[in-house]
This record gives structure tokens, sequence and C-alpha cells, in this order.
């Protein structure tokens, strides 16, 4: 039996409840008292109102808060909590059927489409398509001119055409979910349609429909309110949210207080809505990203306390170097106290598995860690500037000029909305000493893309990054990080995402380039083959340590450390005769 | 080779319908013949667009085939569907790419695990229990991880899961795609380990598909090299490797890095002094 | 570029053919005298006669939606069951109005909205969090009642500007553009906080992608990294929520122009609503839609300009 790192410790299941979790958070929590609340104090109006909601008291009316009216009274005299409490009954009975309708359909348009695909599917777009494209509130309004003052009818159109946007979002998530490898591998485990939809399907969907649900309620209430408003929605004496709002506009010039109440607790509920949904949304992603509470920043070294500028001659030097990243549970260091030199000229490895931090080691060379990481003690030095604790502007001169990069994806690396040409343009006039004249560019152009190698660079420039192959791609890149004249080049692994025989190439370059203009190049790699073919020396990294140093003849030949004869003997060979498995 | 080969594929042709207006479909497979003994491991191996995961697929019927036939155990099993197709799981299983995609997340390891037990309704739960444990043992997981969830585990332990579930109902042949490209490389040859171990003990045969010649070269006792959807070389494995036939066969052996700087200095010589002359 | 206008063409059919019958497919759910129900008691014969002439009442729908269709390809959409006005005329007259109030709205909450998000998504976490309850406030919040406090406060408090009524162009642009300030403001702040956030988190998520990384990591500096190419980076998903937004705007204006008592689409539709003046409904459903799918098909240019892959294809 092969040994296995031990497995974590068994922790309670992930949540898949879409509300566990909201009452850590103040803001969302406040807002599902809110609409709750309310919606409670509303259905129980008869007993909560303190009078009926039409007794007028003509004697006091717009009589501003008492012990008898908490609210006040309107310009004739009726109560206006008792009047916001029966009014919310036609909003929020219009806003449940409209959610009702909104959920019905988008759910089940969504899951046939998205589900069956073919013609169904294509014919479902294309009624989505249409629906979205009308516009609702004027429907509702033809709907109005003929069921007069049917506030159940016209919600009901609002909710139905609103649905075409939640199918298509059901229907993009079935599908999703139907291209997920985990139900391809169902299906090759032998599950029958039935079984895949119940077991990995539905679950899904049903935690997806919360949040539109919730942000489609705010804008129904608006929409209801707004019907109210005109009075096309609730005959006229009965009281309505909206209407009331109206009401208070008519008396607006003397007394604009319940302008105030009316839209305020409107203004309220829609915005509660909306943060409960909001609040869904972020805890639905904090799910997906298994992150969730506060990130505390680790502190960043300042003083140069315990690190001295070496002075071997190194074009690069780095001592007692330490990076930690935030994390929900505390700062995490991912480099622990590293030091190594990289000479003049050298291609200089940083080899380790994932999780070694290697790749974070080089961006933060260039300053280019992420917000949440930072140095945490020891410094880096280019030649005799200290790079760790450089300002912003300082490193922006340096990048590109001094130290530049050269990263993982291609296909990923380049903006895909600019023309090679253009790219490469701007970066020679920041950081080369071409006049920014236009031929002298282009001539620096034709002279860059002709060193990686790149026959017709004319046609290059004049391309946007999707027509080109990744090896090409990558040979862009590379000569856009030669257009400074860097003393160093970082190459965070270059190769990874490319076949070998493009690989092959790109490593050739990497050597040539070397060559000729003598410049340092660290290479950061898993690849232990990549590291014998292009390496003069290495340092092997596990888990952000250093275990390992030395010329490649050493590391190979003469390994020192456990891990590293285990990375040796892991790594599998193409000319190794004997077959270590059968 | 003996007996029935529990793989025959004969001249499979995977093409895509174009989006354009009357171009000719996209050509993914053309015309692939091979096949694959009882408890034999066979490598595809491909460069990105060979069209080695699509056959993969076609073979297991997640990918519509345009021509030729796919026989398992002597029988035909090219456009099997619905009921009939879900039977075949218990001869023919798969392992993907992606430790992290194939396991759903939001279900239980044991409950995934199960899922190739529900086929056939005769166990019962106790059984089903007792099988998923035996199955966890057999990967090297401990019996609690049942209860877990695929987050909660590293890449090469949910490759393992993968792993057991795939062997769960003993199947004769299993579609390895990738099963340790996304993997370190510590964690990829104990992978590797796991799967000869499991070969040795059940007697199923591997489809191994990669990019990797190395890992071949290791792993496999024959392998096919594929060029544009088409198979370009077919060997033994080690004879691919060290004599290779085909150009591009030959491009690749020379393209991968060996890691061994002396030796790799000396192949890389020969490599650009071949390029220069064929230039 | 062109087969994207051509779908988007071809949808606005079936779109125009549903919206045109809606009027008549309901009517035809209405028990009875449909004239009668539709006009309520307090309707006038003459009423009652000029709605069952103008829409054929005594035929089958099916024969109705016909002579309606056959009449709106001539351009004929009817007159006013009121004031015997040509719908056609009606609707010429008071689009200005409304267009001015859609296009004034859209540049404005555009503007605002890009450079809010820009500028959020720059800074820290708190000022994030911030705008996140403030543009949430702005996108929540009823658009009439926002625009009833802004009466309240410079029209009626301190007279800034008017706060009701409207002053054509022709006749005094200034007095125009002094009308249309607070309604085109209270039209567009949900529009500012939805293309705000829209902005941010494109934004946010555009600075984390590699291509930035190697702009950083070549020295360009931040002015030409956000302004120029994350910005560019993010005009898919903000001309996409642009359009969405105009959309919204184009019904959003009637709540406005009741507001602002603006002769519009929109006051001239709620009018004509509470009169049951189904022509006139009719004709300014028709109009309405008919704007959407110019917006649409706007941004369905804009979209393929804007993205490489179409334009090259």
């Amino acid at each position: 039996m092969t040994t296995v790192e031990a497995p974590p410790k068994a922790r309670s299941r992930p949540r898949i409840n879409p509300f566990a979790g909201i009452w850590r958070r103040p803001v969302p929590a406040a807002a599902l008292v809110v609409v709750v609340g309310i919606s409670v104090a509303v259905i129980f109006a008869p007993l909560l109102a303190p009078h009926p909601p039409l007794a007028q008291d003509l004697l006091h009316t717009l009589s501003g808060p008492s012990a008898n009216h908490p609210l006040g009274t309107d310009a004739l005299g009726r109560d206006v909590l008792s009047r916001l409490l029966y009014g919310g009954r036609p909003t929020l009975i219009g806003v449940g059927l409209a959610v009702l309708v909104y959920a019905f359909f988008g759910m089940s348009l969504g899951m046939l489409a998205g589900y069956l695909r073919g013609w169904t599917d294509r014919v479902i777009v294309a009624v989505l398509d249409v629906m979205l494209s009308v516009p609702a509130v004027i429907i509702t309004l033809a709907v109005l001119a003929i069921f007069y003052q049917s506030n159940a009818a016209a919600m009901l159109t609002i909710g139905f055409f609103a649905s075409a946007g939640l199918a298509r979002i059901i229907r993009s998530s079935c599908i999703a979910l139907r291209e997920e490898l985990f139900v391809d591998a169902a299906r090759v485990s032998g599950l029958g349609p039935a079984r895949i939809m119940a077991r990995h399907i539905l679950p899904r969907l049903t935690g997806q429909l919360l949040v539109p649900v919730f942000l489609f309620s705010g804008n129904a209430l608006a929409i209801q309110t707004g019907l109210g408003f005109l009075g096309l929605a609730t005959p006229a004496p009965a009281p309505s949210w909206g209407g009331m709002v109206g009401d208070a506009a008519q008396i607006m010039q003397q007394d604009p207080y319940l302008l105030f109440v009316s839209g305020g607790l409107i203004g309220l509920m829609s915005l509660s809505f909306g943060l409960v949904g909001d609040g869904l949304r972020d805890l639905e992603q904090d799910r997906r990203q298994a992150t969730g509470g506060r990130l505390r920043r680790p502190v960043p070294a300042t003083a140069p306390e315990n690190a001295a500028k070496p002075s071997d001659g190194a074009v690069l030097a780095v001592r007692d170097y330490s990076i930690a990243f935030a994390t929900a549970h505390g700062p995490r260091t991912v480099v622990d106290s590293i030091s190594f030199s990289v000479r003049p000229g050298e291609i200089f490895g940083l080899v380790g598995e994932s999780g070694s931090g290697k790749t974070v080691t080089g961006l933060s060379l260039l300053g280019l860690l992420p917000p949440n990481g930072a140095v945490t003690s020891g410094a880096a030095w280019l030649a005799d500037t200290r790079l760790s604790g450089l300002p912003e502007r300082e490193l922006q001169r340096i990048r590109g000029s001094e130290i530049a990069l050269v990263s993982q994806e291609p296909m990923l690396a380049l903006d895909p909305y600019f023309t090679i040409g253009s790219q490469l343009a701007e970066v020679i006039r920041r950081t080369a000493a071409v006049s920014g004249r236009k031929d002298a560019v282009r001539e620096r152009i034709r002279e860059l893309l002709t060193s990686v190698h790149l026959r017709d660079p004319d046609d290059v420039a004049r391309r946007h990054p999707h027509e080109l192959s990744g090896g090409m791609l990558q040979r862009i890149v590379i000569a856009m990080a030669l257009a400074g004249s860097p003393k160093v080049l970082i190459a965070d692994e270059p190769t990874t995402a490319l076949d070998v025989t493009v690989q092959a190439g790109i490593l050739d370059l990497l050597r040539s380039l070397r060559d000729e203009h003598g410049m340092a190049i660290i290479l950061i790699t898993h690849d232990l083959g990549v590291v014998a073919d292009t390496c003069d020396r290495a340092i092997v990294m596990e888990q952000g340590r250093i275990v390992e140093e030395g010329s490649v003849e050493d590391i190979f030949y003469r390994p020192r450390h456990a891990y590293t004869k285990k990375l040796i003997e892991s790594t599998p060979s193409i000319a190794r005769t004997e077959g270590r498995i059968a | 080779m003996t007996g029935t080969p529990i793989l025959k594929v004969d001249g499979l042709a995977v093409r895509y319908p174009s989006r354009g207006f009357r171009k000719p479909p996209t050509t993914v497979i053309e015309d692939v013949s091979f096949e694959v003994g009882c408890a034999e491991t066979v490598a595809l191996v491909g460069e990105s667009g060979s069209g080695k995961t699509t056959i993969g697929r076609a073979v297991l019927g997640l990918t519509p085939v345009s021509g030729g036939r796919v026989l398992l155990d002597g029988r035909d099993v090219t456009r099997l569907t619905g009921r009939a197709r879900r039977l075949l799981s218990s001869d023919l299983q798969a392992i993907f790419q992606n430790p992290y995609g194939s396991l759903n997340p939001a279900l239980p390891v044991g409950r995934t695990l199960a899922e190739p037990l529900l086929v056939d309704s005769a166990r019962s739960r106790d059984e089903v229990r007792a099988h998923i444990a035996e199955l966890l043992r057999r990967v090297g997981l401990p019996e609690d991880a049942a209860d877990r969830y695929p987050p909660q585990f590293s890449g090469g332990q949910r490759q393992r899961i993968a792993i057991a579930r795939a062997v769960a109902r003993k199947p004769k042949l299993i579609i390895c795609d990738e099963p340790t490209s996304a993997l370190d490389v510590t964690t990829q040859a104990a992978a590797l380990n796991l799967l000869s171990e499991l070969q040795d003990t059940l007697g199923c045969a591997y489809l191994f598909i990669t990019h990797d010649l190395a890992v071949v070269k290791e792993f496999a006792a024959r392998t096919l090299v594929l060029q544009h959807g088409r198979i370009v070389e077919e060997g033994r494995s080690t004879d691919v490797c060290d004599r290779p036939q085909h150009a591009y066969t030959r491009r690749l052996v020379a393209a991968a890095p060996v890691p061994d700087p002396v030796l790799q200095r000396r192949r890389r010589q020969q490599r650009t002094d071949v390029e220069a002359a064929t230039a | 570029m062109l087969p994207i206008i051509l779908r988007r063409l071809a949808l606005s059919v079936p779109l125009l053919v549903v919206v045109s019958a809606i009027t008549f497919v309901l009517e035809s759910f209405v028990p009875g005298d449909p004239a009668r129900t539709v006009l309520g008691i307090n309707a006038t014969q003459e009423q009652y006669d000029a709605l069952q002439a103008a829409m054929h009442l005594d035929q089958p729908v099916a024969v109705q939606y016909w002579l309606y269709l056959r009449d709106l390809l001539q351009g004929d959409l009817g007159s006013s069951l009121f004031s015997g006005e040509s719908v056609l005329g009606l609707i010429g007259q008071r689009l200005p109005v409304t267009l001015a109030l859609v296009i004034g709205g859209t540049v404005l909450a555009s503007l605002v909205g890009v450079v809010l998000g820009v500028y959020s998504a720059t800074r820290g976490r708190f000022s994030r969090r911030l705008f996140d309850i403030v543009s949430l406030l702005g996108s929540a919040v009823p658009n009439f009642w926002i625009a009833l406090l802004l009466v309240a406060v410079f029209a009626v408090k301190f007279a800034f500007f008017p706060a009701t009524g409207y002053t054509p162009f022709a006749e005094s642009p200034g007095e125009w553009a002094a009308g249309l300030v607070l309604p085109v403001i209270s039209l567009s702040i949900g529009g500012v906080a939805f293309i705000s956030k829209v902005t941010r988190d494109a934004m946010m998520s555009t600075l984390a992608l590699d291509h930035i990384r190697t702009l950083r990591a070549s020295g360009i500096g931040p002015t030409s990294i956000i302004w120029k190419h994350a910005l560019r980076a993010c005009g898919l998903p903000v001309v996409t929520t642009i359009g969405l937004m105009m959309i919204t705007f184009i019904p959003g204006t009637i709540l406005i122009e009741n507001v602002f008592t603006l002769p519009g689409l929109g006051t001239t539709v709620v009018d004509a609503t509470n009169q049951h003046d189904l022509p006139v409904v009719q004709g300014l459903t028709i109009t309405f839609t008919v704007m959407v799918i110019v917006v649409n098909l706007l941004v369905d240019v804009l979209y393929s300009l804007l993205n490489p892959k179409v334009r090259t294809e």
C-alpha cells in the first residue's frame, strides 16, 4: 500500500442552506429582519392598526406624530400608521404574485431549455429574447387599460416578462452543470438522466434561485408602488403605499413630512430586499472561494534592520526573505527566510512543486504580489538598489527596464484588445531611449520580433493576440520583456502551458538570448527536465524553504536533501532504460 | 496479445458540424483503429489538438461518433444510448484529468463512491457502506473519508477518490484521460503506482491518454502516437520511445527534456543538429 | 457584425407582432361587450361608437387584429377616442420630450457611473463598502420618490429649477434645459448606481488578469493601465449595461414625466390608460417597443465594434 499525506480532520458538512451564515453579517441580517418584520406587520394589520384605514378625523388633519396617531394624520385626518399597515397589503400581495410567476416561469423555462437542449432550447431562447425585449411596464399599462385598476393582472404581467431574465440564468447554469466533469463521471458510472438531475443538477439550481428572487422583489416593489403612485393599481380611497406617496406629493408645498414617511418606508423595504439579495450572493461567493471572514494584511518589513547589502557581485540578491499572505485564519507565511544570489549572465532555476513559494518569490521581486501579500522580513537587491520597500513609482521605473517578467499563460499575457504592435510600441516608448518618432518605434518593433525568431514581424505586429498560437505569443511576451534591455528576466513557468515541441523552441530561445544579451534569467519551474536542459544553477524549494542549492550537476548528481532525491526519482524520463513501473 | 481484445476501435471518425454556412465539418478524428488487450495498458499520446481526449470520450459515449465502430469485449457499443449504455458501466469506467472538477463538491465522498453501485439496486445499505470502506482502504484513504467533502482533500487525494470510483465495480477497462497531469510529480508517481497495483489485483485494462511520452514509457506496454486526429505510429512503448520511426514521433521524443543535465545536453545537441540539417 | 444585426432585426418582427397583438388578445378575454367593459359605465355614446369603429369590435378578434396590422403597415395608427387627434401625430409631438429625457439620462448616468466605478475600484476596502451601500441605495429606492425629494429641495425650498412644466426648445433653449435638469437627474440616479457597480466589478476583475500584470511588469504606469487597457477590457460589460439601463429608462420616463408633468409619451400613456383610450395605448406600446429595439440594435453594433474577435472574423 502506498502512503499518502494525512487527510484533513473531519469537518462539518459544507453548508448548502443559502441563509446559513447570514446572521454573522450585520447588514444583510438587519435587512432580512426588516423584510420579515414589515411583512408580518402588514399581514397582521387588522390586529396592529390603531385606527381603521379610512376613518377621517377632519379636526386633526396633518397633525404630525402624537400619542393617538404615532405617525400623524394625512390631509383628511386619517391615521398614517394604520394606512401604511393596510396599504402594504395590495403592495405586498402584488409583489408576492409577481415573484411567484417569476420563479415558476423562470425555473421551468430555464430548466427545460438547459436540460433538453436541441430544438426545445432554440425555441425557448428565441421566446426569451422576445420577452426580454418587450418593455414590460408599457405592456402592463396596456393590460391596465383593459383590466382597469387590477393590481393582480398588472403584477402577473410584470412577473411573467421578468421571468425571462431568471430563465436565462437558470438555463446557463444548467448547461454549465451538464458540462461539469462530475456529471460526465456520473454518466460513466451508469447513472440515468433522472438520477443525475436529482443528485447533481437540481440542488445547485434551487440554491441559485434565491438571490434573483430577492433582487426582483425590490424591482417589483418599485413598480407596484409606481403604479399606485400613478393611481393605476388601487382604487382611490383604499390605502396603498404608492398612492400615499401620491397623496403626499399633492400637499408637498405645505408639508413635506408625509412624503418622507410614505416614500421612506418604500425605500427602506426596497433597499432591504436588495441588501438581502446582495448578502446572499456574497455568502455564495465566499462558499465557493472557501475564504470568508476578515483578512488581516501581513505587516510589511520596513527598516533594513537585519539585512545588509551583499557584496558578492550578484546582479540580484535575496537575503532572509519572507513573504506572508493574509488568510481567513490570520497571516500565513509562504516563503520563509530564503537567501540566494543570481550572477550576471546565468540562468538560475527556482524549482519546486505547487505550494513551494517559487512563483510568489518571483512576483515579489517585481513588486507584483497580490494585495493580500507582503514581504515580511529581509530584502532583495537588484545590483545596488534595494527593491524591498521601494515606492511604487520607483518600482515602476525599474520594471521593464531593469527587471522583466515572462509569465505562464501566453494566451492570457497580452491585452486582447490591442494589436501586438501597439502593445510593443507602448512598452518601447516607456522603457527604451527611442525618440517618439514613429518609424524609429516601428524599426525597434521589427528588431525585437526578429530577435525572438518570428518570421514576418510586420505581419505579426498587425495582429491581435487571439490570431496567434501559444508558442508565437510566448515569443512576443519575451520580445516585450526584452524591450527595455533588462538585467534580469524572470520567467515564471514559461513553457508549462505549451506543447513539448514548442517548449523546446522557447527554451532554446531563452538560452540564446542569454548568450547574446548577457542578462540573467530566473527560471521558475516545477519540471526537472527543464532545469536540466536550461539552468546553470538552481535552488530547490519545499513549502517556502530552500532545501537544496547548487550547480545543476550538484543537484542532479549529488543531491543532499531527501526531498530533492525524491523529486528526481519521481520525474519520469524518456531516456531511462529500466521501467520503474512494470 | 492473446484472446479477444477488451476494446477494439475500428476506423473511428469524429467530425463536428461547422457553424458557418456550407463550410465542411471539422474533422477531429479520422480513421483511428487500435485494440486494447485484457489487463493491458495502452497509451494514446499526442499534443494539444491531436484528438486524444476525443477518442476517449467517443469510447465512453460522451461524444457522438461519425464513423467506424467501437467494440467492447466483442460487442458493438458505438451507438448505445440510454439504459443499454448505462449497463456498460460495470465493464467500462473512466478517470478524468481534473480531480477538482470530476467530483461534485456538494456531495460527500461516500455518496459519490456509491454512484456506480446504484445501477444494480440489489445491494443493501450495509453492503454498500462496507464496499465503500473497502474501496477507500484500497486506494490508501481512511474509512472516515466517506463522510467528508471533496474540497477538504488535496489534488492527489481527490484523484485517489476518482480512482476508487472507477474501480468500484471491477471494470474490465478504464479510460484514463490525463489522470496525473494536474498533479505534482511526487504525487503523480504515487498515483501511477496505485494504478499499477490495482491493475495487478483487479486485472483491468487501461487506455491511458496523455501528452507526456516519458510517463508512457514507464507506465504503458504499448503506445499509439496521434497527430491531427490520426495515428502516426504504434508499437511497444520502449520501441516508440527509444527507436521512433515516424518523423513526428522523433520530434516529440527529441523535444522531451530528461532530468539529467549531461545527458540532456547531448540530446539537445542531437536535436539542434537534426533541426539544422532539415531546415 | 452583419449577422448580428440581421438576427436582431429578425427577432424584432415577432416582437412587434406580439406587442401589437397584446391588446387584442386581452380584449378577447373580456366577457360580454368589450367596448362597454373597456370604457366603463361613465362613457358617452360617442366614445362607445368611436371605440367600436376604431377597433372593428363587431368583427372577430383575429379580423380586428388583421385590420389593425393593415393600417399599421400604411402608417396609420388610428386616432384618439377622446381628442380625435391622430395617434401618429400625437407621438410625433410628444416623442422629443421623452427622447431628451432618455438620452440626457443615459449620457449623465454613463459618464458619472463609469468615473465613479473606476474610482472606487482603485480605492481601499472601506471606501468600496461605503460605495456598495450608496449604490444600492441609488438603485433600490424608487426613482419617482427621489424625483419628489429633489422637487421638495431644489424646486420648492430653494427654487433653483422649475418644479413642473416644460418649455419647448424652440421657444427658449435656456428654460428648456433648466426644466430638464431635475427630471434627468432623477431618472439617472438608479442608472449611475447600476453602471458604477458594473464598472467597478469589471474593473477589479480586469486588474487581476495576467495581461495587466504583463503591462505592470513592463513598467507601464497606472494611468495607462487603468484608463486605456483595463477600461478597454471593461468595454463589453459596461456597454451592455448602459444598453440595459437605457432600456429601463424608457419606461422609467413614465413616472418621471408624471412627477414633473412633462408633455412626453409617459404622461400620454398614463392618461390614455386612465381613459381607456385603446388606440393611443396601442400606438404608444408600439412606439416604446421600437425604441427598445433601436437601443438593442445600437448595443449590438457597439458590442461587435468593441470585440476584436467578432471584428476580425
